[in-house]
């Protein structure tokens, strides 16, 4: 049975795929609640599924098996049309690699998701405004991103996950192109801004001890499997 | 997303290729150049010869002739009871029943006759016309060389550029001088038979001789136009001169000898021809039926310029098609250009669906690119094909004052040629758009997203 404090509900669910003459598991059943306003890590080694688990929530790829339930919406059910307003309503992406558009800059980077969601014009500025004073790069308004620092880069990157005020903010390794204490910024940040907005956070990672540092809990995976969930030990409040 | 944010994004994608795209749509601008040139001379070739026709005053009139049941050796005979039926006779009843009808301007007597005219001693034959007075607000004189009749009977003469230059090599210098027409003139002989071999002169006898005659005549203008083209016996008129005086003239014409020895109406002015001009070209389908239906032969250039508008729409399609084919070759570079444009931006289309955007805003924004494309390619393409025709015009001038001919409007682009041109180009380029839009917007988010 779904809690029904989960922010995101996942029963079941299972991502299987065939790649030339084998049959990969990338997700086998998994089953797994994140309620509202936590912080969630999953954690596993280089093709243990935790990513294709998260492309899964976001709605960028669909289940072979199993429901998803997120912020009230059953994502096996939903339309593309209806996923793709599931994804500019309700989450919000970072990556790795920033994926910032490298012939925009930081204002229109951070701009491109009201476009989607047909935000008027007038409210675009004061949204876009609000996002950047809160990633702390005001003073970098009308830069590209190929101007900016790695950190920098994945700050503009959050500040355009949150334009749309997203329930749920799913972060892809957001670390892992940074150095440490970079690193250590930007999930210090990323806490920052939960606290101040509430939402719900599900971010992957390799990176146990940072993980254990600034989650509300650890779920590891292997070869698919959710294999433990456990409290993390040191929060930073 | 709304329109100007997708036209925005897709302009600013264009900017990001340059080069490439500018080249694209240069292909496009090259097709529709060639498409728009070539349905430039087409239409330009339609026109010039609607404008020799209608300046002709050909379009507004029909040619009233009676009936004539005489079928030549060889030909199938009418039905007997027509045949056994006496035509009506075109008389001065007639010509009123005819002037009576609905919508008709002026009924005019068809006078023309062969002549010897003579000019600085030389003898020229030619055919004459009378020309009704009306005939000066047809558009057949506009641009003429001198000036119309001075007045509806005056002896003076207007020359056909043809003729005009068979007189003098300069045309020019001939208005003003005077010229000698030598005719045949009817003259009545004493008898106390029927009157009839007529044109309004009424001689009461029951035949004529024919007497040579001459006329002085006052060059007063030479056109380029043919205002008396084509029918009514003789051909083409070279030299026109007032339908009143040459009506006075009582020159024998080619249904003369005929009403000698028909049995026609006593005493009764009867005429070879008359021309009915109805009040606009739209109403002379009716016009010509109605006099049908009285009894007379009727005809009109009505027929002849639906032959042409049917020629010339095939004409204009075989152009169409040779000017497509540069276009649709362009249209290859377009899809070319955009499956480029997805391999260059799956990443870029991985994010914009990862940040929400749904298959059909992707699809929509390659297809602006390619709308942009053949709308800034239609521009020019429109420009570029105006100037080909002018050039082609310029140089076909150029050859025919060379020949001593007269210039002449080749190519012409109408507003409906221009704005047929971008749509077309519009729509042929978001058709070469779809493949492209398409593939864009099934492209698997996460597969974009691992793109390198």
């Amino acid at each position: 049975m779904p809690n029904s404090n989960a922010a995101i509900h996942l029963a079941h669910v299972s991502r299987h795929y065939t790649m030339g003459e084998t049959h990969v598991r990338a997700v086998d059943d998994v089953t797994l609640s994140v309620p509202g306003n936590e912080f969630l890590a999953l954690l596993g080694s280089s093709g243990s599924g935790k990513s294709t688990l998260l492309n899964l929530i976001a709605g960028l790829d669909r289940p072979s098996a199993g429901s998803i339930l997120a912020n009230g919406q059953d994502l096996a059910t939903l339309s593309s049309l209806e996923l793709a307003r599931y994804r500019r309503n309700t989450i919000g992406m970072i990556f790795q690699s920033f994926n910032l558009l490298p012939r925009m800059t930081l204002e229109e980077n951070i701009e491109l998701p009201l476009r989607l969601a047909e935000v008027e014009r007038a409210d675009r500025g004061p949204r876009v405004r609000e996002v950047l004073e809160r990633v702390r790069l005001t003073h970098r308004v009308g830069h590209r991103p190929t101007e900016l620092s790695g950190g920098e880069q994945q700050r503009v990157a959050i500040a355009r996950a949150l334009v749309n005020r997203p329930k749920i903010l799913l972060a892809d390794e957001p670390t892992g192109n940074l150095d440490s204490s970079t690193g250590e910024a930007i999930l210090s940040l990323l806490r920052e801004l939960q606290a101040q907005l509430g939402m719900t956070i599900v971010m992957v990672t390799h990176e146990r001890p940072l993980a254990e540092r600034f989650a509300d809990r650890l779920a590891t995976m292997g070869d698919g499997k959710l294999l433990a969930t456990s409290a993390a030990k040191g929060q930073v409040q | 997303m709304k329109a100007r944010d997708l036209t925005d994004l897709a302009l600013r994608n264009l900017r990001e290729a340059i080069l490439r795209n500018a080249l694209t749509t240069l292909g496009v601008a090259v097709g529709v150049a060639s498409l728009v040139a070539m349905l430039s001379l087409g239409v330009g070739l339609q026109q010039l010869a609607a404008k020799r026709l209608s300046q002709s005053g050909l379009f507004d009139t029909i040619f009233v002739t009676p009936k004539n049941n005489f079928r030549g050796m060889g030909r199938t005979p009418r039905e007997a009871a027509e045949s056994n039926k006496p035509p009506r006779v075109l008389d001065d009843d007639a010509r009123k029943e005819l002037a009576a009808l609905p919508n008709v301007m002026e009924v005019n007597p068809q006078v023309r006759f062969f002549t010897e005219v003579r000019f600085n001693n030389k003898p020229f034959a030619t055919v004459v016309a009378g020309m009704p007075d009306s005939s000066k607000n047809s558009g057949s004189f506009d641009g003429m060389q001198g000036n119309f009749f001075s007045s509806p009977a005056a002896d003076e003469a207007i020359l056909q550029i043809e003729f005009a230059k068979d007189l003098s090599e300069d045309t020019r210098s001939l208005i003003g001088q005077d010229l000698v027409l030598r005719y045949a003139e009817r003259q009545a002989l004493a008898s106390s038979c029927n009157g009839v071999g007529g044109n309004e002169t009424g001689e009461d006898t029951g035949g004529f001789s024919v007497v040579p005659k001459e006329l002085r005549l006052k060059i007063v203008g030479i056109v380029e136009t043919e205002p008396a083209a084509g029918y009514g016996g003789y051909g083409n008129a070279r030299l026109l001169m007032p339908l009143q005086t040459a009506s006075t003239l009582r020159a024998a014409q080619v249904n003369d000898l005929r009403d000698i020895v028909r049995d026609a109406n006593a005493k009764k002015t009867t005429y070879a021809s008359l021309s009915v001009r109805a009040k606009s070209p739209a109403q002379v389908e009716t016009l010509e039926a109605s006099i049908k239906k009285m009894g007379f032969a009727a005809f009109s250039l009505l027929d002849a310029s639906k032959s042409l508008q049917t020629f010339f729409s095939v004409f204009d399609s075989l152009l169409l098609i040779f000017g497509s084919l540069a276009l649709a070759v362009a249209t290859l570079g377009i899809v070319n250009t955009l499956v480029m444009a997805i391999l260059e931006r799956r990443r870029e289309i991985g994010v914009l669906k990862a940040l929400g955007a749904a298959d059909s805003d992707v699809q929509q924004i390659f297809f602006v690119e390619a709308g942009v494309m053949g709308l800034c390619g239609g521009i020019l393409g429109v420009s570029l094909g105006w100037l080909l025709g002018r050039a082609i015009t310029f140089g076909t001038n150029v050859y025919l004052r060379r020949q001593n001919l007269n210039a002449i409007e080749l190519s012409s682009v109408p507003w409906w040629l221009v704005g047929a041109a971008l749509i077309f180009a519009i729509l042929v380029s978001l058709a070469a758009g779809m493949y492209p839009a398409s593939r864009a917007a099934k492209l698997n988010p996460v597969d974009a997203l691992r793109y390198e």
